[in-house]
């Protein structure tokens, strides 16, 4: 259908400069690029994923905004007079992809990280141990020990299975259908060598990938795609999705046309059908229910493997993680408003849930006030951008961070928000195999391994000069953090001081 | 009394023990802190012993402080119905009161900081009326009664709390702080001395070392760069971090170890500064499943910065490290006495002979036990 919407970005092409190569035209997934006797854009339908201008020999492509001018009102934004007129076209809802990209505050830019000077000396990273090692699962609150005649001491409390990380980020849930295969090889080798997991989604696990099975999060969720008992015991630890930040109370839709033979086998569904996840569990329709599923999952994987539960961060979450760690979860994933999906309605994404650094702050307190918090350990998910954020989180009460765009974009992603179209140029949210090849999973694990590896060491350099080496003495530290440019009631509910106020 | 402020602080410490049970007057223990005077500042001192009041040693002795008249009378309301007092005194001081020897590290000219201003202090020798102890053990039932006293009685603060062990402590250097409580005329079997060099403001009697909950006293010299978790994790259990030092964490953390959760002390000190994982890993078996254990459930116990800790109890005394050694801490043997201190010329000034001394490792604790059968 013809749009009368101007086109968002133009591309720009230095015919001085271009030699007629065509490989922008090969690399443009999205359609933008023709070639009549040159190459010629069609502005309309670029999403300035950069694919072009990345791959052009003579770095002759630029693409910009098309800074038209509106005339002015705070009220009415470009942006909104644009999504009315496409609805006033189509009649749909606005589909879009990745997280919510409006201005609400960033709370982790925020805060900001204590350091030594005299009294405690800082500690430096490459002379001394500086451990980031961490354990996932139920922890109990004390441990019991025996002594024999001869005064040996011996461990009688039995641990409950606890997954072990060498450095505290895991890759967050992103399901094979809506990424690709070659994105889920990347992450399971990167998990493999790094010492941490990735997480299936709700998309099954291809059997290639089976090999990984103590780096991976199998998840199952409301369509229950790929699970079978084999499936669950494949695994290190067994997620149950509730919700997801980008979407919260929102199900999935994974299109028929990207329904292909492996899609099929692992999702366990026919060559072609849409793979509809309903909104709620339609066993799970209360609390009971949800701990009924937790121990069915403990049962067919002969309580070998923690269980997490993954919600959003909506407005009561300090409530829901509780009773789902009395229901029996082991580990709670909190996902925020700006985590990633491949697909949701961009009212949903851009106006439903909270900032996880809130929701982060209100469970790990809660669970700590109901003396429950050695028995679920904290994963923090949505938005984390860096090795600061994750500091900041783990300071604020989780056991480790989850990163699902920050992987991506390790991948290639240039957040250009539509991995609902199919089209990803860069080989990511695809199944189209011309453009799955485009991400080679040897260099993409390298890729997301550098990027581990990196962060390892700046959490390391923040350890150190915190005073501290080991990630347990900052995890819940929030006499670490300070804030800035907060009112006091956020200050209140995020635990944190502000900045200039000693200890 | 009560500053809102927190304050770091650099130190000494000094301990010593008899294994056998010998009970020795304070003279020595204010020698040897006495000449560690350069640690400290001026700003607080203080003493635990143990073993010093053999006639009221089945009553929780109270060392208390109060602001003025008021708070005594407010606490002794509130004492009333919770507890017996079997007999109370004011604490014999002597007002004024100057360490005059010389030792080689304190000369005449220097230091000698007459003891003035101290607040009211008062000694309680109580037992738990029958009826309180339905519901909770009667150590649990004092842990509370100091809680609620220390954040709830305006002006009041419980120094001490233990059975036949008391703390001596305040504004002032360690030594002069030992002459103005008289410290001679006791006799102990453990002695810990504390010297203080906090270093923002002043610090007030309560806030100096050392701490004390029922027969734990700790002495400290360091920072606990972990105390936000510490504190975090300790408050779900029912302690009230409100001492504005992170000294009293370590008090805490030795209570619910080792008194709820009956771990074996040189475990709980494990806990506390926990072996590197990378030694870990190459433990025995046995060992490696206990130290993983550990680490995996008490993470929010584990001590992290600088420090030396000398925990005095009434049965032993522990001295131990951080795991990376970053403050001193000098141990000894003569016969049966066991001697910790920042450093070594603290303790060869009161034992210049000495049958073994040694530098424990970084987080290894130094464990001294009162025989079996000494009361």
């Amino acid at each position: 259908m013809n749009s009368e919407l101007p086109p968002e970005f133009i591309v720009k092409v230095d015919y001085d400069r271009c030699r007629r190569c065509r490989r922008c035209v090969m690399n443009c997934s999205f359609g933008c690029m023709t070639f009549k006797d040159r190459v010629v854009p069609e502005h309309r339908r670029c999403v300035a994923c950069q694919r072009c201008v990345t791959y052009c020999p003579e770095y002759a492509i630029t693409v910009s905004k098309n800074e038209l001018a509106y005339k002015e009102n705070e009220n009415w934004s470009p942006e909104i007079r644009k999504n009315i007129l496409k609805q006033a076209e189509t009649g749909g809802m606005l589909l879009t992809g990745m997280g919510n990209p409006r201005e609400y505050p960033i709370l982790w830019d925020h805060l900001l990280i204590d350091a030594c000077q005299v009294t405690n000396p800082s500690i430096d990273p490459l002379r001394e141990p500086m451990e980031l090692r961490t354990f996932l699962g139920r922890k109990p609150e004390r441990l019991e020990f025996s002594m024999d005649e001869a005064g040996e001491i011996d461990l009688v409390t039995e641990i409950e299975p606890q997954v072990r990380l060498d450095v505290p980020v895991v890759f967050g849930a992103m399901s094979y259908g809506a990424v690709s295969l070659n994105v889920h090889r990347s992450l399971a080798m990167a998990a493999s060598r790094s010492g941490t997991l990735m997480n299936t989604g709700e998309g099954g696990l291809h059997r290639e990938l089976y090999p990984y099975s103590g780096n991976i999060i199998v998840q199952v969720a409301s369509g229950r795609f790929g699970v079978h008992s084999e499936y669950l015991n494949t695994s290190a630890m067994v997620e149950i999705k509730i919700g997801q930040g980008a979407k919260p109370g929102i199900g999935g839709h994974l299109p028929g046309e990207k329904v292909g033979e492996d899609i099929s086998k692992t999702r366990m569904i026919p060559v072609g059908t849409d793979a509809l996840s309903p909104a709620p569990h339609h066993d799970i329709y209360s609390i009971e229910d949800l701990s009924q599923l937790i121990f069915a999952i403990k049962e067919a994987t002969d309580y070998e493997k923690p269980v997490s539960v993954k919600i959003s961060a909506v407005h009561n979450v300090a409530a829901i993680a509780s009773g789902i760690v009395r229901a029996g979860a082991d580990v709670v994933t909190i996902d925020g408003f700006r985590g990633g999906t491949g697909a949701t309605p961009m009212v949903i994404r851009d106006n439903v849930g909270i900032p996880i650094e809130l929701a982060l702050a209100a469970v790990d307190e809660r669970l700590r006030e109901e003396g429950i918090r050695n028995n679920a350990s904290i994963l923090c998910a949505g938005g984390i951008r860096s090795s600061g954020d994750v500091a900041k989180a783990i300071a604020l009460g989780a056991d480790a961070a989850v990163i699902g765009t920050a992987a991506l974009v390790a991948l290639g992603c240039r957040i250009c928000q539509k991995c609902y179209t199919g089209n990803c140029a860069w080989g990511i949210a695809t199944q189209k195999p011309e453009l799955v090849r485009r991400l080679n999973p040897q260099i993409g694990a390298d890729r997301l391994t550098n990027l581990l590896a990196a962060w390892s060491l700046e959490l390391k350099e923040i350890l150190g000069s915190l005073g501290v080496n080991s990630i347990e003495s900052l995890r819940g530290s929030r006499e670490r953090l300070r804030g800035v440019g907060l009112d006091s009631q956020t200050l209140e509910l995020l635990g944190v001081k502000p900045a200039g106020v000693g200890q | 009394m009560r500053r809102n402020c927190y304050i770091p602080s650099g130190c000494s410490i000094s301990g010593m023990m008899s294994e056998s049970g010998k009970r020795l007057d304070g003279n020595a223990i204010i020698r040897s802190i006495a000449l560690m005077h350069d640690r400290g500042n001026g700003l607080g001192g203080g003493f635990a012993a143990y073993g010093i009041y053999p006639w009221h040693s089945d009553q929780y002795a109270f060392h208390m402080m109060f602001d003025d008249m008021d708070a005594k009378e407010r606490c002794e309301e509130h004492f009333k119905d919770r507890f017996e007092i079997v007999f109370d005194e004011e604490m014999p001081t002597r007002p004024g009161g100057v360490f005059e020897e010389e030792t080689s590290g304190r000369h005449g000219d220097f230091g000698g900081q007459p003891i003035i201003d101290p607040p009211i202090l008062w000694r309680y020798f109580m037992d738990v009326p029958e009826e309180r102890m339905r519901f909770v053990s009667e150590r649990e039932y004092v842990v509370e009664e100091v809680m609620e006293i220390n954040s709830k009685v305006d002006g009041a603060f419980v120094a001490s709390s233990g059975k036949n062990m008391g703390a001596f402590k305040g504004v002032g250097y360690p030594e002069d702080l030992g002459v103005f409580y008289k410290l001679g005329e006791y006799k102990a079997y453990i002695w810990t001395a504390h010297g203080r060099f906090p270093t923002n403001t002043p610090g007030w009697w309560g806030g100096a070392h050392p701490f004390c909950l029922l027969d734990w006293s700790i002495v400290h010299n360091g920072e606990i760069s972990s105390y936000g978790i510490n504190k975090r994790y300790l408050e779900p259990f029912g302690y009230r971090l409100e001492l504005r030092t992170d000294t009293e964490v370590v008090a805490y953390l030795f209570d619910l170890l080792v008194r709820r959760h009956k771990m074996p002390i040189e475990l709980a000190a494990k806990a506390l500064a926990s072996p590197f994982w990378k030694d870990i890993d190459r433990m025995p078996e046995r060992e490696r499943r206990i130290a993983t254990a550990i680490r995996q459930v008490y993470g929010g116990a584990l001590l992290n910065g600088p420090f030396s800790i000398i925990l005095g109890h009434s049965r032993g005394m522990v001295g131990f490290n951080d795991r990376i050694k970053l403050r001193p801490m000098t141990c000894a043997k003569k016969d049966d006495m066991l001697y910790m201190a920042s450093e070594e010329s603290g303790i060869r000034e009161i034992a210049p002979d000495l049958d073994l001394v040694w530098s424990p490792r970084a987080g290894t604790p130094v464990v001294g036990v009162l025989e079996e059968g000494v009361e």
